[in-house]
């Protein structure tokens, strides 16, 4: 079943509104899904904090799926990613690419146009999932992006140094030759190459955090320019890369390769359009 | 292939600059301290000009060192960069390429608050090379669309120094797109010859020289962009050919011409300081010289007389002081004369004046040749 849909958010929302209200359910041979529910990892809030102006690590505490939610088995592959090229969706990707393996060189702006376009082919609600739910969904694969507690704001080189050191003893450099699904192994929740040498887009935004110890008072600030690609290590980078080796993580080696998983609302309803929507 | 070097080569600067210089160990015992001695200095506010005008400031200083407030807003921003009609997705200082020139004098602190506009799209910061730490203060100026940040640094050094953005793993394009500008630390005493008698000017002009790398469709034809970020991939293609599609002064071909041409009169001395944020080049002013360059651009350094050309390398500024001794148009150019003349890297001044027959008198015009 194909429907015309307008890849702008607007008339996206519109049409997914719509196949919601008429119940129309997933056909049985949409991607494999795994479905997260009752799992829970000990996550490091995303984005800069900075205490009364000096860059410090954010919260880590416990998180659990409050709703569960399904995910792709695996990473959407080129040719799955070209059928929406060709069903005039996607923007090409640059290169060639086997089309059994995974799409790598996908933007933001790629993985959002690519999940609006499943979803209209499939009448399911697909979309990127949250940091958080993409954590969850990782589990032990989830990689703590605190390299350091030294903040001195005093002297801010102290922690600059710091970072540089835990990097050069961090993480061996990844081979970012695509491999097949499943190279990289699955996690114990089934889902396989998280954390592989292909980095996943999820829908969170960068957000600053500022805290003044002497007042208390707190604010944020987000910046939706900029969102947040897990993997190996998280990363930072704006919506319209597509190859990340110019480097955008905080620390560490840049990104491999950027694709893309979807999570499938289970929901019907305005919860799941709002998720969607990223309210 | 990605590889560790280009991976951390910001950060790899950051530890250098940390480990290298005693006077920046000393600095940073003192802040750390809280010790910087710019408390109980006087502040005062400057007002910045568009290029190619310089704001207003003393030659000599007087009284002792001050704090000197700056504020910039960051623009993005769609331009012109050809008679064509060819259009850029420019990055700007204040609106302008190059964005404003500071002056300040040695020992005086610049104070700059950054403002990016939450109409932007892009975070930006500034990397002076005048300052002393932090990539420049790259480091502690990384700000989103809707932030602001300021930085306070010393200006230990005189000279003129190129100030541009520098967000990590997106430097060059930054750069390129317009973010850079000059910054003139003047020594306290004003400028000097070898002989230490000063030299003075008239008026000062600021030349920004950026190399541009625009795409171009399958046709040829240069390729229209509706965002920064919607012609950041073609554009990255572009630049890692280093051959820039515009060489231009002040952010278009033809910013410093006709209406817009630099002015001055015959008698006057008039400062030219030139910067070029990424790219080698060779400022020269045909018809005319440098009387006093100081071609790396620090005025510790005694300045070098009469040149006919002098080299500005890439990611620096240079200065150059010349009394226009007769009248008439000049061409100011990069004396690479095809990107002067193909891809748009000239400007013009108009000198009014008395002819001086003694420096050139034509003596007999064009004729038939004699037998
Ligand atoms: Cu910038």
């Amino acid at each position: 079943m194909r429907m015309p849909v307008r890849f702008i958010a607007a008339g996206f929302a519109s049409a997914a509104l719509v196949s919601f209200i008429q119940g129309f359910a997933p056909p049985p041979d949409g991607p494999e899904t795994v479905r997260i529910a009752h799992a829970s990892v000990a996550y490091r809030e995303p984005g800069d904090f900075l205490r009364d102006g000096a860059p410090v690590n954010g919260p880590r505490r416990e998180i659990r799926a409050d709703t569960p939610f399904e995910i792709m088995k695996r990473q959407v592959t080129r040719g799955e990613y070209d059928s929406c090229v060709a069903g005039g969706g996607c923007r090409a990707l640059d290169g060639g690419g086997d089309a059994d393996l995974p799409a790598v060189g996908a933007s933001f702006v790629d993985a959002m146009r690519y999940a609006a376009w499943l979803s209209g082919t499939t009448g399911a609600l697909y979309r990127l999932p949250t940091d958080r739910e993409w954590a969850i969904a990782a589990g032990t694969r989830f990689r703590d992006d605190a390299y350091t507690e030294v903040s001195d704001p005093k002297n801010p080189s102290k922690r600059w140094l710091a970072l540089y050191d835990a990097e050069a003893a961090g993480e061996e450099a990844v081979d970012p030759t695509p491999r097949p699904a499943g190279a990289f192994g699955a996690n114990e929740r089934g889902l396989l190459d998280m954390a592989g040498n292909v980095w996943e887009w999820t829908s969170t935004c960068f957000v600053r955090h500022r805290t003044d110890s002497l007042t208390g008072a707190a604010s944020e600030h987000e910046n939706c320019g900029i969102r947040v690609a897990e993997g190996r290590h998280r990363a930072y980078l704006p919506t319209f890369i597509r190859d990340p080796k110019a480097g955008a993580c905080s620390v560490g080696l840049p990104p491999a390769n950027l694709g893309i998983r979807l999570v499938r609302e289970e929901r019907s309803g305005l919860d799941g359009l709002r998720n969607f929507l990223g309210f | 292939m990605i590889t560790r070097r280009t991976a951390l080569i910001g950060t790899a600067v950051a530890a250098v600059a940390a480990a290298a210089p005693a006077l920046a160990q000393e600095q940073l015992a003192a802040a750390a301290a809280g010790t910087a001695s710019a408390d109980g200095l006087p502040h005062v506010k400057a007002k910045l000009v568009a290029p190619p005008a310089v704001m207003a400031h003393e030659q000599v200083a007087t009284g002792g060192p001050k704090v000197v407030e700056f504020t910039m807003t960051i623009h993005e921003k769609q331009i012109v960069v050809d008679d064509e009609g060819t259009t850029f997705q420019a990055m700007t200082f204040d609106g302008s390429m190059p964005g404003p020139t500071m002056v300040v004098h040695e020992g005086d602190y610049l104070q700059l608050t950054l403002v990016n506009p939450d109409t932007n799209t892009m975070p930006h910061n500034i990397d002076f090379h005048a300052a002393t730490g932090a990539l420049g203060g790259a480091k502690l100026t990384f700000i989103n669309p809707g932030e602001q940040a300021t930085l306070r640094f010393k200006a230990t050094r005189a000279g003129v120094f190129v100030y541009h953005c520098a967000p990590e793993g997106m430097v060059p394009w930054h750069v390129v797109s317009g973010m850079s500008g000059t910054v003139m630390v003047l020594p306290r005493g004003g400028l000097k010859d070898a002989e230490g008698r000063p030299l003075r000017y008239d008026r000062a002009y600021t030349i920004g020289e950026f190399d541009l790398y625009i795409p171009r469709d399958e046709d040829g034809n240069y390729k229209t962009y509706e965002s920064p970020g919607d012609a950041y991939a073609d554009t990255i293609e572009v630049m890692r050919r280093l051959i820039p599609t515009h060489v231009v002064f002040n952010g278009a071909k033809g910013a410093l011409t006709g209406d817009n041409a630099m002015t001055a009169k015959v008698g006057e001395t008039v400062l030219f300081i030139h910067s070029q944020a990424n790219r080698d080049t060779r400022p020269h002013l045909i018809g005319g010289h440098g009387d006093w360059v100081w071609e790396a651009g620090k005025f510790a350094n005694p300045p070098e007389r009469d040149l006919e050309t002098w080299f500005v390398r890439g990611g620096s500024a240079g200065a150059a002081l010349y009394t226009f001794r007769q009248p008439g148009i000049y061409a100011y150019v990069n004396h690479n004369l095809i990107e002067a003349a193909e891809l748009g890297a000239t400007a013009h001044v108009k000198v009014e004046g008395e002819w001086n027959d003694d420096l050139m008198t034509q003596i007999s015009g064009p004729a038939p040749i004699a037998v």
